[in-house]
């Protein structure tokens, strides 16, 4: 199995991403750089965290006009695997393949902290060797993370459970205290209707390591490999 | 030709931009400034030789596909000769 960590100008999480799965899944991973377009050696493709295009005019809004989304498109209509992390989660709302939006937290500020999430479905790729309802300790770090939707979207997403992480406390309850940014539904994370692609805030490549605060991130990498080897 | 562009967020969606702007304009003593909403303008310098209606048309395409996010923004083009 293989896995591609698409590299946008202004990436910043592109690195960690990739030491995960060299390190931690112990798979084979390129950087694709954002101009390439053949994803056709890939199982899996990453759209790490950061800064591309420098959040000009709107957080990921530039990056969808990158020639690789193009075929980030076709590759997740294939039902492969894509997995966008923060800035990741914000490209694949602009570029149409997640519903809703990202804007401004709601205090305005940069957050850069640990948060909770509950998991909340595992009926995905992603999540399916963990349980729901269990806890995971994340960090985030962004300034748009504030989800937004209409009320049809977020009957949908319930409705079809696509909700698959939301913000809550230590014990797994959700509140408005427990919600960081003001995002609509606690929401931290959604899948697509095929379940194939998963767009999330927080950063489950910087919580794989104890040293560095957490592990919880890794049973998600552990969940995605496990679906992959099971496909092959 | 100049096409102009602005983009507002929509009615329903917070703004805490504009809400943290209001409350600075608060502290100088505007207090009959009720609400302020932060948007985005864009100004586009459109080749002469379109006519006014193709040159709001590029620019009502743009504006729609590039400059706004028709989730959360509504926008409006005005076209100057």
């Amino acid at each position: 199995m293989k896995f591609g960590v698409i590299v946008f100008p202004g990436s910043n999480c592109d690195h960690d991403a990739y030491h995960v799965i060299s390190k931690h899944v112990g798979q084979p991973v390129d950087f694709i750089w954002h101009r390439d377009t053949d994803l056709s050696t890939y199982d899996a493709v990453i759209i790490p965290g950061g800064f591309s295009y420098g959040d000009y005019l709107r957080a990921g809004a530039l990056a969808r006009f990158s020639p690789v989304m193009n075929s980030v498109k076709e590759f997740a209509a294939k039902g492969n695997l894509v997995l966008g992390i923060c800035n990741g989660f914000q490209i694949l709302c602009e570029a149409g393949l997640l519903p809703g939006a990202l804007i401004r937290n709601r205090e305005l500020h940069f957050i850069c902290d640990y948060v909770n999430v509950r998991v909340q479905d595992t009926n995905t790729p992603f999540t399916h060797d963990l349980k729901t309802g269990s806890v995971l300790r994340m960090p985030i770090a962004h300034a748009e993370g504030n989800y937004v939707c209409d009320d049809a979207t977020l009957a949908e997403l319930q409705r079809e459970q696509r909700i698959i992480f939301r913000y809550c406390d230590l014990n797994g309850q959700i509140s408005d205290n427990a919600n960081p940014n003001g995002s609509r539904d606690n929401i931290a994370g959604i899948c697509s209707r095929e379940r194939n692609v998963l767009g999330l805030m927080p950063h489950p490549e910087r919580a794989c390591e104890d040293l560095l605060g957490s592990s919880d991130g890794r049973e998600l990498f552990r969940s995605l490999a496990g679906a992959l080897a099971a496909a092959a | 030709m100049k096409a102009k562009v602005y983009v507002t967020l929509k009615p329903s969606v917070l703004d805490p931009q504009g809400k943290a702007i209001k409350h600075a304009v608060e502290l100088l003593g505007f207090n009959a400034v009720s609400d302020i909403r932060k948007g985005k303008y864009f100004e586009i310098a459109i080749d002469g030789s379109r006519s006014a209606d193709d040159a709001r048309a590029d620019a009502e395409k743009l504006a729609r596909d590039v400059l706004s996010n028709p989730i959360i923004e509504d926008f409006r083009v005005e076209i100057e000769q």
